[in-house]
C-alpha cells in the first residue's frame, strides 16, 4: 500500500545539507512507489539543483539564512517547493543551453537546464520568498 | 563520497564512490589538481561506485579535462551507469569525453 508523505524543512542555507534532504524526498517517492529512474536520476538531481540554486544564488551563500523546502508526494506525483531569500530571477531568461558548440565547455550554465529536462515542469514564483516549483509525475 | 586513488603504470585511476555534487566537488578537484602538480598527465575517473551528479560535478569534470589538456594530458571517464550516462548525453559531454565501458577499456586507450 504506497502512502502520501508531506515534508516542511526549514534549513540553514548550507550545501552541506543537500545530500541528507535529498535522500529524505527520495524515500518519500519510493514509499510512493515511483520507478527506479526517478528514484536515482530525475529526483535527486532536479532537486540538488534547485537546493544548491536557492542557497549559493538566491541567499548569495549568506550565513545565518534559511531555505525552505516543502514536498507533497502522492501516488500520482510529486511537487517540491524549494524558498529561498533571494529576490529572485527569470527562469526563462537565466535557462541556458549548455549543449551549444559555445556553451559546452563551460564549466556552469548546466544547473536550470538539468532541472527542467529532468522534470514535468519547473515555475518560479513569489511566495513568502522566492520559490521554485518542481512538478514530477510518477511512471 | 569518498575518492580512492591507484596508478596504473602512468595513469591515475580515481574511484568516485557516491555522490558528486555540489557540497564535495572541490575534494575531487583538489585531489586531481594535485595529481597533475605532481606530474600525472593521464587521468581516469573511475564511476563504477558512483551514485548520482549534479551540474557542479559535471562542472568539475570539465574544468579538470581543461586543465589536463593545457597540460598535454587528458582526463577520460569509465564505468558511466544509465544514469550518468544520460547526463552525459542530455549535457552533450559525451562528446567532450573519451568513455570507456569499463577500467580496462579505459586504461588500454590512453
Amino acid at each position: 500500500m504506497a502512502s502520501n508523505a508531506a515534508l516542511d524543512l526549514r534549513f540553514p542555507s548550507d550545501v552541506q545539507q543537500i545530500e541528507g534532504i535529498v535522500a529524505q524526498v527520495v524515500r518519500s517517492c519510493r514509499a510512493c512507489r515511483f520507478d527506479g529512474r526517478q528514484l536515482s536520476l530525475n529526483v535527486p538531481v532536479a532537486l540538488t539543483e534547485a537546493l544548491s540554486n536557492a542557497i549559493l544564488r538566491g541567499n548569495a551563500d549568506g550565513a545565518g539564512k534559511h531555505v525552505r523546502l516543502r514536498a507533497d508526494v502522492t501516488e500520482l506525483r510529486l511537487v517540491l517547493e524549494v524558498e529561498d531569500e533571494g529576490e529572485g530571477f527569470d527562469l526563462e531568461a537565466c535557462t541556458q543551453d549548455p549543449t551549444t558548440l559555445e556553451n559546452l565547455a563551460r564549466e556552469d550554465g548546466r544547473g536550470l537546464f538539468l532541472m527542467r529536462s529532468l522534470m514535468d515542469r519547473v515555475e518560479r514564483f513569489r511566495g513568502d520568498g522566492n520559490v521554485v516549483r518542481l512538478t514530477l509525475l510518477r511512471r | 563520497m569518498s575518492l580512492q586513488v591507484i596508478k596504473h603504470g602512468d595513469v591515475v585511476v580515481v574511484e568516485v564512490d557516491g555522490q558528486l555534487i555540489v557540497g564535495n566537488r572541490q575534494e575531487l578537484k583538489q585531489r586531481v589538481l594535485d595529481e597533475a602538480e605532481a606530474g600525472a598527465r593521464k587521468v581516469l575517473i573511475d564511476f563504477a561506485k558512483a551514485g548520482y551528479i549534479d551540474s557542479s560535478g559535471l562542472g568539475v569534470l570539465v574544468s579538470l579535462a581543461k586543465r589536463l589538456r593545457e597540460l598535454g594530458g587528458d582526463l577520460r571517464l569509465a564505468n558511466l551507469n544509465d544514469d550518468l550516462q544520460t547526463l552525459f548525453e542530455l549535457t552533450k559531454l559525451d562528446s567532450l569525453f573519451q568513455i570507456a565501458d569499463t577500467r580496462e577499456r579505459a586504461l588500454e586507450s590512453f
